[in-house]
């Protein structure tokens, strides 16, 4: 198979299309978590309460209201491979934690990947909306929708004082996460970024690495999300990050201009430099084609390189993650074979492309 | 997910066996992960969020505190409270109810308040007014009796069935 074809096939919406603001707003995430009102959460579950919380939402999947959704898939863990578990996650549709519950864990999946819920995770029900560039409202517009459908056949543990309950007493009341993923290289390369995530802290949002909790932050991306998810409606815990990522756009988009105005021969060099890397280099590990990635869609976003797509950075940060390198090469790879193959996959991806830097 | 040996505390701990390559897993509970082996040494201290919380959770100065004893238990689950600060998880919904007293400290201190804002499941918002009228009802059927006014306690019986068999279908 061709590598356009299997593009076509094996990525997600959010990495094809763009979106408003997407020159620094990569994606923008809400998941919701929800459980069942007479089943102990996922930690205390037997096989009997796992099968109990799929069936009921098998059954949930199979109404007019569910179905007016789109066309979903149900993937129980069980019954699918390790690999192709971590493609899930390296895609975002599920988290680590999931792709591990082999035993109870499942994944309804929505055709055009954009909505995900995942099922026995820490909690029963998490309801994902993904979208590319800034569309939280959108983003949770489709979670809510999903979620009256999947509430008019199924009884949600649910108090009328803390809101919905939910394994972790982090996540109770609106149950709702709320994360935007940012390349803000401008920030980093003028050394504020320390100062903005510390401010970013002190509004009630955290910051972490591309791939969730723990995860360590790479090719100047970030995610911002919420955190506290009681005492506030949805709509303020929205707004209040919108307004925290608004701020972070314009102040990048002024690091940017400063990088073009003062230290234009030193930014052309390093887009230029990476550019070179990316196009010729036979060995690249993840955290080395991230760094390259991140300084070529800088270049592209100030019109230093020319004819390549500004999508590219998203699309290969997923497509040379390990699981996915394994997927298109259909192999399985030791981590020094997949800095060959990573290689070949980023020259042969920018081959689609008539590159014209200057 | 509950420890696959003893089957009744929860699995907190992911043992590994590869014996002549192949390989098994077992998710244990710490007690009997101890029991099984001489290859289990004690868990790494990571600094991560469940450490955190459990801190937070075992902080008795906190204002409001209310002492639930450790050997506090969910009536519904089983789990007891020093499970909780252990795993950072709730068993079931109803721990919320069990272990109120030290659960709204913590989260005053974590969350923004202890009043839910956002949204209410039109179903479920339904289901509670549904269990709201029953319990006035069942309090009328025992005055109704009391007063040996058996007309009135049979026509109010008929409506508590009625409300009982539409509570019990919107479960289904």
């Amino acid at each position: 198979m061709s590598l356009s074809d299997f593009l076509k096939r094996a990525t997600s919406r959010w990495m094809k299309d763009g979106g408003p603001e997407d020159d620094i707003v990569v994606t923008s995430r809400v998941r919701i978590a929800r459980n069942l009102d007479d089943v102990p959460f996922p930690i205390l579950q037997t096989d009997s309460h796992a099968n109990q919380v799929i069936d009921t939402m098998r059954r949930a999947m199979d109404t007019p209201e569910f179905r007016a959704l789109g066309k979903f898939d149900l993937l129980r863990c069980s019954e699918t491979s390790p690999l192709d578990r971590q493609v899930l996650v390296e895609k975002h549709l599920i988290s680590k934690d999931l792709a591990a519950a082999e035993r109870h864990g499942a994944v309804a999946l929505r055709e055009d990947e954009l909505v995900s819920i995942m099922i026995n995770e820490e909690d029963h029900l998490r309801i994902q909306c993904i979208l590319p560039g800034l569309r939280l409202n959108e983003a949770w517009q489709l979670a809510n929708k999903v979620d009256d459908a999947l509430e008019s056949h199924m009884v949600y543990a649910f108090d009328e004082r803390l809101g919905y309950l939910t394994a972790c007493p982090t996540n109770v009341g609106t149950g709702i996460r709320a994360s935007v993923m940012m390349h803000v290289p401008g920030l980093v390369l003028t050394g504020q970024i320390e100062r903005m995530l510390g401010a970013v802290s002190h509004v009630g949002l955290t910051v972490r690495g591309i791939y969730g909790e723990g995860s360590e932050s790479a090719g100047n991306l970030f995610q911002v999300s919420n955190q506290v998810t009681l005492g506030e409606s949805e709509q303020e815990i929205l707004q209040n990050l919108s307004g925290v990522v608004q701020q972070l756009i314009d102040h990048e988009r002024s690091a940017r201009r400063y990088l073009l105005s003062e230290m234009r021969e030193g930014l052309e060099d390093r887009v230029c430099r990476s550019f070179g890397i990316l196009a010729y280099a036979r060995r690249m590990d993840s955290k080395e084609t991230l760094q390259r990635l991140s300084d070529v869609r800088l270049g592209i976003d100030l019109g230093i390189i020319k004819g390549v797509s500004a999508g590219i950075l998203k699309e290969l940060m997923v497509m040379s993650q390990p699981a996915f390198l394994q997927k298109y090469y259909n192999e399985e790879l030791s981590p020094a074979e997949r800095d060959i193959r990573r290689a070949a996959l980023i020259r042969e991806r920018l081959r689609m492309d008539d590159a014209e830097v200057h | 997910m509950l420890c696959q040996r003893c089957q009744q505390r929860p699995a907190t701990v992911q043992f590994t066996k590869i014996v002549n390559g192949q390989k098994s897993v077992q998710h244990l509970c710490e007690k009997c992960a101890r029991e099984q082996g001489t290859f289990f040494t004690a868990p790494m201290q990571t600094l991560d969020f469940n450490h955190l919380l459990s801190g937070l959770l075992n902080m008795e100065s906190s204002p409001g505190f209310s002492p639930t004893p450790s050997q506090a238990r969910c009536s519904n689950c089983g789990m007891t409270y020093q499970q909780f600060t252990e795993v950072g998880r709730l068993g079931c919904p109803h721990c919320y109810e069990s272990f109120a007293g030290r659960l709204d400290p913590l989260l005053k201190r974590i969350q923004n308040g202890t009043e839910h804002m956002g949204k209410i499941p039109v179903h479920a918002g339904k289901q509670v007014q549904l269990r709201k009228h029953l319990e006035r009802l069942r309090q009328e059927l025992k005055q109704a009796v009391a007063f040996e006014r058996f007309e009135e306690a049979a026509r109010i019986r008929d409506q508590i069935r009625s409300l009982e068999e539409q509570l019990e279908s919107n479960r289904g």
